[in-house]
C-alpha cells in the first residue's frame, strides 16, 4: 500500500463509555457510527464500505440503513480494526469504493444483545486447553508472562508500573474509568487474579464502541476535521491456542505486523512521537516495545518503570489510559485507533505537543493476531 | 443439581489417537516421516512441510515447567482455585497446556524449568488427560 494515499475524515466512540445500561450492544454500534457520520459532515448515503467484527456487517448495515458495495468482516479479535483500516485502505486504493465506515462496539459489561462466546468440547482449543481450568482471558493471556519474565529479567515491580504509569494519563482524560492514582505497591497489593497478575493489572471490563471513516487522501482535504493519513499498515495472526505460541519471549504477530507497517511508513523509531500498545494485561506494552523494536527485551520493563512512557516523558504510551484504565470492552483495538486519530488531530485530552506520527498496535485473542497502525497528520 | 463438571474434550477423527492413547496411559505425539518434525496438536499431515505421510509414537512424558498462571478467580468449572495452569514442554519439542498434580500450587513449588513426568487422570470411562508432575530424581 503506498503511504498516505488514504485519511481517517470521520472518528467518534459511543456517546457514552462505561457502562450503560440503557443499550445494546447492536445499538452501540449504530450510536458510534451515527457520531463519526455526524463527525466526517457526511450522510448514511454516502458510505459505500463497511467493515466490523464479531457482529456480521450485514446485521449492522442492515440496522443502520446502509447498502455496501465493498464490506470486510474479518474478526481477529480486538486487533480486527486495525486489520479493517489496512483491508479499507487496499479496497480505497484499488477503487472497490470510496468511503469506508468502520465500528465496533460490545456490551462486555451490561451483556445486552452482546454474542456469546464459546468453545466447542471438539474444538482444538476445547480439547487441549479447555479441559486444564482456563476460564476467560486472565487464566490465558498472562501465560507467557513468567517466562517472559525470566528470560528478560522483568521484576513484578516494573509489570506494576505499568500501570501506574497509565493511570497517569487515564487522570487527564475525563472520559477514563479509572482516574484516581495509584502506585506500585498498590497495584502489588490488590486482589490476586492469575499470578503473577493482579486486578490493577488486568483491563477494565465497560460497555462502549467506536467508529472510523476513511477515504482517499485526495477527498479528505474536503472534509470538516483535519485528515489524518494512513502511513504504514501490518498485519498477521499465530495461532487461537495461547499454549501453542513459537515462543512466549514474543509475539511473532507482532513481530511480524509491526515491522510491516514502519517498513511501509518508511520510519524509524525515533521519529515515532505517539505509540499506543493494546493492554489488556500489564505485560502487553513489554512485549510491543520489544517486539516493534523500540528496544532490547530486557530494557522494556525498566524503561517504564523509569518513566519514559508517562506525560511529557521521551515516548508517550498509551496516552488515554489504556485497556486498564481508560476503558474496555473486550476489542479494546478501536479505543487505541481513536486516541492516535485524536493525537494526531491534535485534540486529545493528554495533547503530546506538535505529534505528527503516531503507532497504533493492537493484539487479538492470546497473541493469536496482531494489527498496526502508523498514522501521520502530515502528508 | 450436580456440581459444575471440567470441561470434557470431545474427540475428532483427527485427535482420537491421542485420547486412545492417554486412555491406554500413553502421550502420543506425531512426527513426520519426511522431514521428522514432531509436532502436536495431532493433525494427519505436517505443519512444518505439508507432507501427509507422518506417524503417531510414544512420547517419553519427559518435559520442563514452560510458564504458568496460578488462577484464582474467576474459576473454572470444576475447580478449586488457586491452580496452576501450565505450559509444559515436553523432551520431543512441542509444548502442551496442562495442570500440575502432586506439588503445592504456589511460585514458590513452581519453579519454571523444573523437570516433570507426565500421569494420566481419568475423568470418565472414555476421557482420561494427561497431566504433570514433578519428575522423580
Amino acid at each position: 500500500m503506498r503511504s498516505n494515499h488514504v485519511a481517517v475524515v470521520g472518528a467518534a466512540e459511543t456517546t457514552e463509555l462505561g457502562i450503560i445500561p440503557n443499550a445494546s450492544q447492536l445499538q452501540l454500534h449504530a450510536d458510534a457510527a451515527l457520531n463519526a457520520i455526524a463527525d466526517a459532515g457526511l450522510k448514511l448515503s454516502d458510505i459505500d464500505g463497511f467493515a466490523t467484527a464479531v457482529e456480521t456487517p450485514q446485521q449492522v448495515c442492515h440496522y443502520l440503513g446502509i447498502k455496501p458495495t465493498w464490506v470486510d468482516g474479518t474478526s481477529v479479535g480486538g486487533c480486527s480494526f486495525m486489520l479493517h483500516v489496512r483491508h479499507a485502505a487496499a479496497a480505497i486504493e484499488a477503487g472497490l469504493c470510496k468511503t469506508v465506515l468502520i465500528t465496533h462496539a460490545e456490551s462486555g459489561k451490561s451483556m445486552i444483545g452482546k454474542l456469546p462466546r464459546s468453545t466447542p468440547a471438539d474444538s482444538l482449543n476445547g480439547q487441549f486447553e479447555a479441559p486444564y481450568g482456563v476460564y476467560g482471558p486472565p487464566s490465558m493471556f498472562p501465560i507467557p508472562v513468567l517466562r517472559f519474565m525470566k528470560t528478560y529479567g522483568i521484576t513484578h515491580e516494573q509489570l506494576a508500573s505499568v500501570a501506574v504509569v497509565q493511570r497517569e494519563w487515564a487522570a487527564k482524560n475525563p472520559r477514563a474509568m479509572m482516574k484516581d492514582p495509584i502506585t506500585v505497591a498498590d497495584v502489588l497489593n490488590s486482589r490476586m487474579i492469575a499470578y503473577p497478575f493482579r486486578l490493577l493489572q488486568c483491563c477494565l471490563v465497560t460497555d462502549g464502541g467506536g467508529a472510523l471513516i476513511l477515504t482517499s487522501a485526495d477527498r479528505a482535504k474536503d472534509f470538516p476535521r483535519k485528515p489524518v493519513y494512513i502511513m504504514g499498515t501490518g498485519e498477521s495472526v499465530e495461532t487461537p491456542m495461547v499454549s501453542q505460541m513459537e515462543t512466549f519471549n514474543s509475539s511473532r504477530a507482532f513481530k511480524t505486523a509491526g515491522p510491516l507497517a514502519f517498513k511501509e511508513a518508511g520510519i524509524a523509531h525515533g521519529d515515532v512521537d505517539h505509540l499506543m500498545i493494546y493492554d489488556a494485561f500489564a505485560h502487553l506494552p513489554l512485549f510491543g516495545l520489544g517486539d516493534l523494536g523500540f528496544m532490547p527485551y530486557e530494557e522494556t520493563g525498566k524503561f517504564i518503570a523509569d518513566g519514559n512512557t508517562r506525560p511529557g516523558a521521551k515516548l508517550p504510551l498509551n496516552t488515554n489510559g489504556g485497556g486498564l484504565s481508560y476503558m474496555h470492552s473486550g476489542m479494546y483495538g478501536m479505543y487505541a485507533l481513536q486516541e492516535s486519530v485524536r493525537q494526531m488531530r491534535g485534540i486529545a485530552p493528554a495533547q503530546v505537543p506538535n505529534a505528527k506520527i503516531s503507532v497504533c498496535h493492537g493484539v487479538g485473542g492470546m497473541f493469536a493476531a496482531s494489527g498496526t497502525i502508523v498514522f501521520t497528520n502530515e502528508r | 443439581m450436580a456440581e459444575p463438571q471440567r470441561a470434557r474434550p470431545k474427540p475428532t477423527p483427527e485427535t482420537q489417537h491421542f485420547w486412545d492413547g492417554t486412555k491406554a496411559g500413553e502421550l502420543r505425539l506425531q512426527r513426520c516421516d519426511a522431514c521428522t518434525h514432531v509436532y502436536f496438536p495431532p493433525r494427519p499431515f505436517c505443519p512444518s512441510c505439508a507432507s501427509r505421510k507422518v506417524s503417531v509414537f510414544k512420547a517419553s512424558g519427559k518435559g520442563f515447567l514452560y510458564s504458568y498462571v496460578i488462577n484464582h478467580r474467576p474459576a473454572a468449572p470444576g475447580f478449586t482455585p488457586p491452580y496452576a495452569i501450565a505450559v509444559v514442554e515436553l523432551a520431543e519439542g512441542p509444548r502442551m497446556m496442562s495442570n500440575i498434580i502432586d506439588c503445592p500450587q504456589t511460585p514458590e513449588a513452581l519453579e519454571l524449568d523444573m523437570k516433570l513426568e507426565v500421569a494420566f487422570q481419568a475423568l470418565d470411562d472414555k476421557i482420561t488427560l494427561p497431566v504433570f508432575r514433578p519428575a522423580k530424581g
